[in-house]
């Protein structure tokens, strides 16, 4: 005897408690902290705050562990979270070119003014596992170097000087905001960025990759990649000028890419743009490209039809937390609609099955 | 959860989705674009819906959630309980007692009046976006009022199949202009669009809302010599015995063996309470 399916509150609340425990895990290993995850999994909490839009080492971390480490989970937490505060007000532009840099280069000149500063990398890294990180964690205390006090100027600003690279010119147009309104296609630059720099980073290392690989080659350099911290300031309305209101770590990368010119354009080099919080240098390097690749209308460049040329496809598919979520709820029940599918299933094929009967008989 | 808002969105937001439904009501059967928020549930499991109710409950209104035409589906319970504790409103299953009705897939059995509304869960609200996937075109189409495109998709269904191959999410047009997306409901309960209740749909992914107020001429696109047809499970209920509601048919032995229910379970025990029954109902205990 069928009974319908009742307590489905029960088992809900069942399935947390279960996923709470499992969360835990063997109660005999010590608890993470927060403090552990902020600094022991720092590019982690990087990624949970990029993709997250917020800037929060403290919050990250906690999604973290809520989220047992799945990022794109944590990620949705600090989402949440991040639509329920309040709008208090916009910062001021940040100025990158001042950023205190803990690593700088720039693979298009051997060297340049403030140097090449290799920084935190893993590049260079032989990708051994460390078995005595097994046991022990203590490490070496590194060399220190006296820090650099002068602003490292950007490279692409001395390509510009000789009218090399194509010059961004400057707008005090406010940008849209994509958390206040509706995407609308085409988009402009910034909400193009916008939307890059919250996008998933395997989206958009996949769209990168894309474009090296010749769906919509724009051969680019890295002209410089840096990464460290710079003061956000705010104005406040009341006191009438701006203070500072806190410090972030962001990745810069800005990439310079072979143009030959087109009917509007004259040969110079072009670029692409990323910024994204915290240290993800895969995801700015990404950023930089897809970003050029989308510049191809503005450029006057032809439609190759690649994928990371097409804006739409693009910007629409980039939010992890939208795709995660849609491409999830097919896991939710869907007999109703599965039920007028056979119905209709079962007519076509009764139909068809007497056609070929009929077929059969002549 | 004192913390946040009544039903959770703050004010500010729910005037800007306010809007979008004035909007919606004013151009019945266009999609609004709305700044949809992120929501502490999954993009895809309602969170449009539930934008659009947290933008018209009040703390006197009375809400009923339904999945799949039930009240206790796990996605239902967990949408009911979202509102139980962020706008600690009443809460019922039945339809009749209900003044707001979020749905996932279904329209209530139970004929809708006047003072309910009745709020859509809808994962893609452009029902020509399968025929073209950009935005930027389908925009266009609607402007343009360009549906031949439509038209020769189900026109090549009838040649290829002899039907029209959709059986859910059937489009329609409205008051003979928008064609629009009913969300995923199965065509049998296309009829019931035109109804004295307003009609709001929410997509949150899509950041689209749109409307079909009281009253308003809902057309399920068909041809003369293919007439729409709604469709159900030629059965009677096993429960309540009612030969005029949407089936479900659930699997109830390895043998293949089935039952048809009801998949609106408010209707179906309402019916049971007032006496009907159907093969599979329990047996009366003789007094």
């Amino acid at each position: 005897m069928y009974v319908a399916v009742k307590g489905g509150e029960r088992a809900i609340d069942n399935a947390h408690a279960w996923l709470a425990e499992e969360r835990r895990g063997d109660v005999n290993v010590s608890e993470l902290t927060l403090p552990q995850i902020r600094e022991q999994m720092t590019l982690a909490v990087h990624r949970v705050m990029a993709e997250g839009s917020l800037y929060d080492p403290d919050l990250a971390a906690l999604a973290i562990k809520q989220s047992r480490g799945d990022l794109i989970e944590a990620i949705f937490l600090i989402r949440a979270y991040r639509t329920t505060l309040p709008r208090i007000g916009y910062s001021d532009p940040v100025d990158t070119g001042k950023m205190t840099c803990d690593r700088r280069i720039s693979a298009t000149f051997k060297d340049a003014p403030g140097g090449q500063v290799l920084g935190p990398t893993f590049d260079y890294t032989h990708r051994l596992l460390d078995f005595k990180l097994a046991a022990d964690g203590e490490v070496p205390t590194a060399n220190h170097a006296i820090p650099q006090t002068a602003d490292m100027p950007r490279i692409t600003d001395f390509l510009n000087k000789d009218d090399l690279i194509q010059t961004e010119v400057p707008s005090d147009e406010t940008p849209p905001d994509m958390t206040r309104e509706p995407m609308e296609y085409p988009a402009n630059r910034a909400l193009r960025l916008q939307t890059l720099t919250r996008g998933d980073e395997g989206f958009v290392l996949g769209m990168a990759y894309s474009t090296q690989r010749g769906y919509g080659r724009n051969h680019p350099f890295v002209g410089e990649l840096r990464i460290g911290t710079i003061s956000v300031e705010m104005e406040i309305a009341e006191l009438g000028f701006s203070i500072e209101i806190g410090e972030i770590t962001l990745t810069e990368c800005e990439t310079v890419n072979q143009f030959t010119g087109s009917k509007s354009e004259p040969p110079q080099f072009t670029r692409g743009y990323g910024l994204v919080f915290g240290q993800l240098e895969r995801k700015a390097i990404s950023m930089a490209l897809v970003d050029r690749a989308l510049r191809w209308q503005e450029l006057g460049e032809d439609n190759l039809g690649a994928p990371a040329q097409d804006e739409e496809f693009v910007l629409s598919h980039s939010d992890n937390i939208q795709a995660t979520g849609f491409l999830e709820h097919i896991k939710l029940p869907h007999y109703v609609d599965f039920q007028s599918e056979l119905e209709l299933v079962r007519k076509l094929r009764c139909e068809a099955q007497a056609a070929a009967h009929k077929e059969a008989a002549e | 959860m004192s913390d946040y808002n009544f039903a959770y969105l703050d004010e500010q937001t729910k005037r800007m989705i306010r809007r979008a439904i004035l909007k919606g009501v004013a151009i019945p059967g266009y999609q609004v674009p709305f700044a949809s928020r992120e929501m502490p549930m999954p993009y895809g499991w309602g969170t449009g819906g539930v934008q659009v109710t947290a933008a018209c409950l009040t703390p006197d209104d009375t809400l009923k959630v339904i999945d799949q035409g039930a009240d206790d589906t796990t996605n239902a319970v967990s949408i009911r309980k979202f509102f139980e504790n962020t706008a600690d409103v009443a809460v019922t299953g039945q339809t009749s007692e209900a003044s707001i009705i979020q749905t996932r897939h279904r329209i209530p059995e139970h004929p809708l009046t006047e003072d309910q509304i009745l709020v859509y869960q809808v994962p893609i609200p452009e029902p020509l976006r399968f025929l073209e996937p950009r935005e930027t075109e389908t925009r266009k189409m609607h402007a343009l009022e360009e549906y031949g495109l439509m038209h020769v998709k189900l026109y090549e269904d009838i040649a290829r199949h002899g039907h029209i191959a959709t059986a859910y999410a059937y489009p329609v047009k409205v008051e003979d202009r928008y064609v629009m997306d009913p969300s995923p409901i199965p065509k049998f309960d296309n009829p019931k669009l035109e109804s004295p209740a307003i009609q709001l749909f929410g997509a949150g992914r899509e950041q689209r809302i749109y409307a079909v107020p009281p009253f308003t001429k809902v057309v399920s696109l068909d041809f003369e010599d293919h007439p729409f047809e709604p469709a159900r499970a030629e059965h009677e209920c096993d429960l309540c015995g009612a030969d005029h509601t949407y089936l479900d048919e659930v699997i109830i032995d390895d043998n293949g063996g089935r039952m048809f229910v009801c998949s609106d379970t408010d209707y179906c025990e309402t019916r049971q309470s007032a006496g009907h029954r159907g093969k599979f109902s329990p047996k009366e205990n003789a007094a």
